[in-house]
């Protein structure tokens, strides 16, 4: 069962919502509603599922509806159409004591500009959630101080977040939504507000601690590599609708349109595309056993200078090139095992590509891509490399 | 042509039908006031006055340091000095118990207003209405209603005093952070935890600046509440207007000015309590 199930949800501003669902069904664009009815839509029939334990991350340009979208998952916005549900229970039929109980036990917020209350204490700030349960002081100081330890602020518990940085400031709204325990974290844009470098830093502890605590996370960016290396799900969104859903993969080699065919432009797709997907299998490869002879007469039909050398159990032994065999050959020698270098790169299947460019640069036997046992999957030629950069998939063989 | 409207003879007949029904009401406000003036009045007059510029300068030191307190000290001896003493402090008491009053009433109507776009919209006009009406004009009915001396001094001083402390915490409230409102909300807050512990907390510093306004307002109101019959510094510039007395107009003119900006500086001060530093 999914952790969180959104079901064809619709946010209207207005005091219409009627009419422009009417529009909407008809087909009618955001503008041409807006226009004619004054009403805004916000969330266009938006559905997804989110599973327990990954991070969702819901991705779009400003005004997209994005933080909307998340805010109805909390109902800090309430839906104008559709439900949502959390752990099978449906949120927009709950009432007032109902709503804060999910907000406050099962659900924690992460915001872009932090939100933290400046006339409270880090710790205090840290021990929020846990004030609102009316724990007493003690217990929820020591685990507001636990949780501020976890993001790396031990010892600030009783300086103000005005005497923090920004990076600072955001582990303290981190530390604030751990705190609480709760199964979901939402994050808004939470680390859209800092340095490209506080960002990445934060990023790479937030997978740290996803790894550890296995939260349910929906991440809301506008940054296409910032959801791309933090999502294990994708949502992109315009104009208030979700165009497309898949893993950072899909939506980087399979674009749904061409917003986000334009969307992703500009991703560093080297580290989103793995090596598997532009692995080939080799148009030849020839058996240590082989006589030079044999050898020559594979490469010859295959146009190549250079063959792997691969066992029957499809492990790669190394590489051998046409001068060496042709030489093997005038001395008539019985195979080409004197013959083979066995410097050959090699690459595991989920290994991102930024990682492969090294090696194709120091020698250009092609990358052997390998099962945990070790045996060939394919290769991954230099040109393939290069046919990824420029956003040719380079999956096909020519 | 606009036929006449008898607006006056209305108000005349409204003000006589409050004296005859209400008449229990005023007697209650009076006592209730008037005995908080008259305790206080009472409690500053009780020691020596040198005990008491200690008292004042020791407060001002705690506040704001050494060259303030030496100030106060220096300036309400003066006061001593020339004999304005008791009226400065029978003026001190009315001040203190008509800003007691705009603010125990004023905090409260200025949340509802900061909560409630209804009560925002019926409660400015009135608050237009009682800062621009002239004073003489509800000091006549509060004489009426409460008999000459310290109490229609009091609630006309009251009255005039009262918005800023309406309108700054109206102002404060509206002006926390919408993003920190909505994490308390994300995180479950009722709305009475939201009020007494992160709006109204964030809202003090404005709060109280408008608490400040309403003291000032006070003391500008005590020659006014003076021509009602309250004692105090106010009664002291009416008889030097009344007798063309230059020379006791300056002295209860100073003292007016001393109390002024001690009471100034010292709520200014008071306001900074409590707030966390900042980088």
């Amino acid at each position: 069962m999914s952790k969180i199930k959104v079901d064809h949800v619709y946010k209207i501003f207005g005091d219409d919502p009627e009419t422009a669902l009417k529009m909407l069904n008809e087909g009618a664009s955001k503008a041409e509603i807006q226009e004619k009815t004054g009403q805004v839509v916000g969330v266009n029939d938006a559905s997804f599922n989110v599973e327990e334990g990954e991070i969702f991350v819901i991705m779009g340009l400003s005004g997209s509806g994005k933080s909307t979208v998340v805010r109805l998952l909390n109902r800090l916005i309430d839906p104008t159409f559709g439900t949502v549900e959390v752990d099978g229970e449906d949120i927009t039929s709950m009432d007032e004591d109902q709503l804060r109980e999910l907000r406050s036990r099962k659900m924690s917020m992460v915001f872009q500009r932090f939100a933290l209350f400046p006339h409270r204490t880090v710790v205090e700030n840290a021990s929020y959630g846990l004030e609102v349960h009316r724990l007493p002081l003690e217990e929820r100081t020591q685990r507001g101080s636990e949780a501020l330890k976890r993001v790396g602020l031990e010892g600030w518990d009783n300086n103000y977040p005005g005497q923090l940085s920004g990076g600072m400031q955001q582990r303290v709204g981190l530390a604030r939504a751990l705190a609480v325990d709760s199964d979901i974290m939402l994050m808004d844009e939470a680390f859209s507000a800092l340095d490209p470098l506080i960002r990445r830093e934060m990023q790479d502890q937030l997978l740290e601690l996803q790894s550890e605590l296995k939260k349910t996370i929906v991440f809301i960016t506008h940054d296409l590599n910032e959801a791309m290396k933090l999502g294990d799900h994708i949502a992109v969104m315009r104009d208030g609708a979700i165009v497309q859903i898949g893993t950072a993969e899909e939506i980087l080699t399979t674009p749904a349109d061409d917003y986000v065919a334009s969307f992703i432009e500009d991703v560093d797709r080297t580290r989103v595309i793995v090596a598997s997907s532009i692995m080939r299998w080799p148009r030849e490869t020839v058996n240590p056993h082989d006589g030079p002879s044999v050898a020559l007469r594979k490469m010859k039909e295959a146009q190549l200078s250079q063959c792997l050398v691969m066992e029957s159990n499809r492990k790669v032994v190394g590489v051998v090139r046409e001068d060496d065999v042709v030489r093997l050959s005038r001395e008539r020698a019985g195979s080409i095992e004197a013959a083979i270098d066995d410097s050959v790169p090699r690459s595991k299947p989920e290994t991102p590509i930024a990682e492969l460019y090294a090696a194709a640069a120091e020698t250009s036997v092609p990358i052997v891509v390998e099962n945990e046992d070790g045996r060939m999957m394919g290769i991954v030629p230099r040109i393939s490399l290069l046919a990824a950069l420029s956003g040719e998939d380079g999956t096909n063989d020519s | 042509m606009i036929p006449e409207i008898p607006l006056g003879d209305w108000v005349t007949d409204l003000v006589q039908f409050l004296r005859d029904n209400l008449d229990f009401l005023f007697q209650a406000i009076r006592s209730l006031l008037g005995g908080l003036i008259d305790g206080l009045e009472w409690l500053f007059n009780l020691p020596p006055s040198l005990v008491m510029i200690a008292l004042f300068a020791i407060l001002a030191w705690r506040l704001r340091g050494i060259q303030f307190a030496i100030f106060t000290a220096l300036a309400f001896a003066l006061v001593d000095g020339v004999g304005m003493w008791e009226p400065t402090m029978d003026t001190l008491a009315v001040v203190l118990v008509a800003t007691l009053f705009a603010v125990a009433i004023g905090i409260p109507v200025g949340i509802l207003a900061a909560r409630n776009a209804v009560v925002n919209a019926a409660v400015r006009p009135i608050l237009d209405f009682m800062q621009t009406l002239p004073v003489f004009i509800y000091l006549l009915p509060a004489i009426m209603f409460f008999g000459i001396g310290t109490t229609p001094g009091a609630v006309a001083t009251l009255v005039f005093a009262l918005p800023p402390a309406v309108r700054l915490t109206n102002l404060g409230i509206r002006q926390v952070d919408p993003e920190v409102v909505e994490a308390a909300n994300a995180f479950g807050a009722t709305q009475n935890q939201i009020l007494f512990r992160v709006q109204f907390p964030l809202a003090l510093p404005t709060i109280m600046a408008g608490v400040n306004q309403v003291i000032m307002l006070a003391l500008s109101m005590v020659v006014i509440a003076g021509m009602a019959g309250a004692g105090g510094l106010g009664a002291e510039v009416v008889r030097s207007v009344s007798t063309v007395n230059i020379g006791l107009g300056a002295e209860s003119g100073i003292s007016v000015v001393i109390l002024a900006i001690f009471l100034d500086r010292v709520s200014e001060a008071m306001s900074a309590i409590g707030q966390p530093p900042s980088e």
